[in-house]
């Protein structure tokens, strides 16, 4: 392994700029003669608007207009779409009601935009909002996600307020196993609504140009080419080769900024309508009301056992918080990336799932780091642990009887994935060294002699990444295919300009993409110039989330490269008067097997521009593209162990030791592995111990800044210990299997099934606030 | 109002409105985009830089507040080819991801080993628990603090 190539923990390119100031994010960029946006907002959850009353804010100096959905609707604007359509049990498609990107004679959250004022200044802009006089209507606001289906009709083609009821799995069989279970584990959970929270809120800039009839939009997306995909095909901006999606910089997604939103769709609106450039950049309280949410279940779970401690069978349902409409992938979340991982790393051979999809009056809930999989995780995990202590059977010995072992690969799930490869015990093994599970009970002993109660908790979670075979996903009813394209260009000098789909917005591809094609050409990393988040430079993409990067974009990237290769040994073999298929590739060099002929890279690429001594039958130039569509998901699988201790007086959960082993497959860059898994562990632990979007029962957002919505800070968090197994994926050709989720996957039921144990309860609802721990304590 | 100010070494005089705030001068009026903003509570830290030496969030100071002061942002503490040994750490230590925070991190990070002659994790955690990183889960934040301390001089346990 050279000092920069696979499986070497290089530094990051990207950093230089970062740590001296210069990065360049979106409210980074100006433009000439630019405006500004402030957006009109609903104060309620649910009303009618009555008037919009633009005169005082029109009267105000530097205001330019006041836009509202009317305007929109009038210039041809269409709705935002959902991109993946869920069937109901019953045959029926989803019901997906109309989303304006602004709305127009409804609101049904607070927050939901409904106009804009645009203004010379941001000063102007936020004085025109503030004098803009609406009338509303106030209506009863449908908030209790558990209420829904029997509350107030939120949207007229909308019964029940139920966009879908779903299922998954043999129902029959699935209750045919608990018929003759030895025993029955019964638990009813909450997956608490989380709100994502990437450090940069949203932003953008709309620019037109009047002379091409052509858009520009500066943008926080973390997949560009969907954004003018859906804003082509849907909204009706513009025709696809009219649009360009600059992403620059971007300050964290986590899954937040996948969505085509109605700000960025409304400033580039009214970029052409007002013939200047249009920029917005939201502010965090904004994000909190208008980003989309996630998480936010209501599950009841039973899992049937035989009188071993084997599973039979798993029961679950859930009603899942869609919020107030169907945002970009919302549908797919609680259903596909949910439903199917219900078999965890166990085989368990019958389950069932029924998914009650329902709306509410609170902002769209849509994929959150993970993605319906650590709800799946929390469901699976938390459920096996409850069953290991009323059967009293060691919580690790009761998994081991249930793993899927290494020799049961590939392994049909009942729930419709198929596992390619995985190696469960070894994680465990591994991670119950590094916590020391031996000396657990002495730990226990030494923290009850100082009156703190201490416990441990499990999760041996597994996922499905590298998002996704296409022709399965569209099946299943994606409106998009889920490949990844790249391109390698060589240029003239020898030297490499890659582009790719992929979108990185804090993992790092700068510097893994570049470790990858630089290792497979054998030339300095240096040489190697890694470019994405531009419409305008890159062909197509699909973007990052589902941590797919990698197995997906890196695979499409090895392709381009192999495709470079090939054609060099053309122009090698002429250049060495031999034939192709007698060169050789190795670290830089094309050499006639079995002689001392050779030419370097940086000479084939020379010729290849300058082909003098050149094939008559080939091209000139060494560039190639590929698209990359995998053949099955990755499966990264993986076991967090969690100690926490807990004063009973204070009701403070403190976490003093996290293990987490995960098996990603082969990896590029361990140091930026560890760091994913580092920040997802945080979220998993801001998630089961801090974190919360509450609404009351007006629909109004009572967590809606940092002061109210405990984000995780560095003295809330232990430091983690981190490693890893080995089992290669089988069917990519990196052997990866994508590493970006795995922490906010596995560490929520570690974290509680520690919390649970220590109290020596059932159950503590997410997240264990000192509030929630010190009642249970008490036995409240 | 009239506003003089000395920005990384360099003397500033600027005309602003009585409501403009420090970060706003820095990032609008004299295009120092390096100092970032990620709430509007004052809870996240990314706009922290230093006043008078001393760090202060950049979002609730107003211009004409500083008037006079000597205010250096993540700019003004290092070049590429010379970075301050906090910068550095952060590099080394991969104490970033998407870059967002890590300015504020940066300069509260530095004020912080600066008034520590002694430092250890846990006080690293406390010092830190004003700036909000949603990226690193701040294992690797700390381990750079306490790298870089070394380097500046504190003494590390």
């Amino acid at each position: 392994m050279s000092a920069t190539g696979i499986g070497a923990s290089v530094r990051r390119v990207e950093d230089i700029r970062f740590i001296t100031g210069r990065g360049r994010y979106t409210d980074d960029i100006n433009q000439p003669g630019q405006v500004y946006a402030v957006f009109l907002r609903s104060p309620y959850a649910r009303a009618h608007i009555l008037a919009v009353d633009r005169s005082a804010a029109m009267d105000v100096d530097g205001v330019l207009a006041v836009l509202t959905g009317r305007e929109m609707a009038a210039d041809g604007i269409g709705d935002l779409p959902c991109g993946w359509l869920i069937k109901s049990k019953d045959g029926t498609d989803m019901r997906q009601p109309p989303h304006p990107p602004l709305a127009v004679e409804r609101v049904n959250y607070v927050g939901e935009p409904y106009g804009v004022v645009i203004a010379n200044t941001l000063a102007a802009a936020r004085e025109g909002a503030d004098a803009v006089m609406t009338e509303f209507e106030e209506l009863e606001a449908v908030v209790s996600v558990s209420a829904a289906t029997r509350s107030a009709q939120i949207h007229d083609n909308v019964p029940a307020n139920r966009s879908y009821l779903w299922e998954l799995g043999d129902k029959a069989a699935t209750d045919a196993a608990f018929a003759r279970a030895a025993h029955v584990t019964k638990l009813e959970i909450t997956n608490n609504r989380l709100i994502p929270n990437a450090i940069e809120p949203r932003a953008a800039i709309g620019v037109y140009e009047p002379s091409t009839e052509s858009f520009t939009l500066y943008t926080t997306s973390q997949n560009p080419h969907l954004a003018r995909l859906v804003l082509s095909a849907f909204v009706k901006l513009a025709p696809e080769h009219k649009l360009r999606i600059v992403a620059p910089d971007v300050g964290g997604g986590f899954g937040s900024k996948i969505f085509i939103y109605p700000e960025e769709t409304t400033v580039a609106w009214a970029a052409r309508r007002l013939g200047r450039a249009v920029k917005w950049t939201g502010d965090r309280s904004e994000a909190f009301l208008a980003d989309a949410h996630g998480r936010d279940h209501v599950t009841q779970a039973e899992l049937a056992l035989d009188a071993g401690g084997h599973f039979l069978g798993l029961r679950v349902k859930t009603i899942a918080n869609l919020g107030a409409y169907l945002s970009t992938f919302a549908s797919s979340v609680p259903t596909i990336l949910y439903g199917t991982l219900l078999a965890g790393q166990y085989r368990t051979p019958a389950i069932y799932v029924e998914v009650d999809g329902v709306f509410t009056n609170t902002a769209p809930v849509d994929a959150y780091r993970g993605a319906g999989r650590p709800e799946a995780t929390y469901v699976v995990e938390r459920i096996v642990e409850t069953a290991a202590r009323e059967l009293a059977i060691d919580p690790t010995e009761l998994r081991r009887r249930n793993f899927i072992q290494p020799t049961d690969f590939p392994y049909q799930t009942p729930v419709a994935l198929m596992y390619d490869i995985g190696d469960y015990e070894a994680s465990l093994n591994k991670a119950l060294r590094l916590i020391d599970y031996a000396g657990f009970p002495a730990r226990r002993a030494a923290s009850h002699a100082r009156d703190r109660k201490r416990g441990i908790g499990f999760s041996c979670y597994i996922e499905a990444c590298g998002l996704a075979p296409s022709k399965l996903a569209t099946a299943l009813g994606a409106g998009v295919g889920l490949y990844e394209s790249g391109e390698v260009r060589v240029n003239p000098t020898g030297s490499v300009t890659v582009f790719t789909g992929s979108h990185s917005h804090g993992q790092g591809h700068e510097t893994t993409f570049a470790q990858i094609v630089s290792d497979r050409l054998g030339i300095p990393m240096e040489n190697v110039e890694i470019v994405h988040g531009d419409t305008g430079r890159i062909e197509f993409g699909l973007g990052t989330y589902g941590s797919r990067s990698v197995a997906v974009g890196g695979s499409a990237l090895m392709k381009a490269t192999d495709k470079v290769i090939a054609k060099g040994k053309k122009i090698a073999a002429h250049m060495l008067e031999s034939e192709s298929d007698n060169i050789d590739f190795d670290t830089g060099v094309f050499s006639v097997r079995a002689s001392n002929r050779s030419l370097t890279f940086g000479e084939v690429a020379f010729a290849a521009y300058v082909p003098s001594n050149y094939p008559l039958d080939l091209e000139p130039g060494l560039s190639e593209k590929a698209f990359y569509d995998p053949t099955n998901f990755t499966f990264p699988a993986g076991a967090h162990i969690a100690e926490v201790e807990i004063d009973p007086e204070t009701g403070v959960v403190v976490v003093v030791n996290f293990v987490a082993v995960d098996d990603f497959g082969k990896v590029i860059n361990p140091m930026i592995v560890e760091g994913q898994v580092h920040g997802g562990i945080a979220q998993g632990i801001g998630q089961a111990l801090l974190e919360h979007g509450i609404y009351d029962e007006t629909g109004q957002l009572i967590t809606g800044s940092y002061m109210d919505y405990c984000m995780p800070r560095a003295d809330d968090l232990p430091s983690f210990i981190v490693d890893t197994t080995v089992t290669a994926c089988t069917h990519n050709p990196l052997g990866v299997k994508g590493c970006g989720e795995a922490g906010a996957i596995g560490a929520p039921a570690a974290i509680m099934n520690a919390v649970t144990d220590a109290i020596g309860i059932k159950d503590v609802v997410m997240p264990a606030t000192p509030e929630r721990v010190w009642r249970a304590c008490r036995g409240e | 109002m009239n506003v003089a100010l000395t920005v990384n070494g360099e003397a500033r005089a600027l005309d602003v409105a009585p409501n403009t705030l420090l970060v706003e001068v820095l990032r609008n009026h004299l295009g120092l985009t390096g100092t970032h903003v990620g709430c509007d509570t004052s809870q996240c830290g990314a706009c922290t830089v230093h006043l008078n030496g001393d760090a202060v969030k950049a979002c609730t100071v107003l211009a004409v507040q500083a008037d006079g002061a000597q205010i250096t942002t993540i700019e003004g503490i290092g070049t590429p080819e010379d970075l301050h040994p906090m910068q550095a750490a952060f590099r080394e230590c991969h104490a970033l991801q998407c870059g967002f925070c890590t300015p504020g991190m940066i300069m509260s990070a530095i004020d912080l080993v600066k008034n520590s002659p002694n430092l250890d994790e846990n006080a690293v955690r406390h010092g830190l628990e004003g700036n909000i990183c949603r990226c690193t889960g701040y294992h690797n934040i700390v381990r750079a603090v306490l790298a870089a301390a070394t380097q500046m001089g504190s003494r590390v346990s």
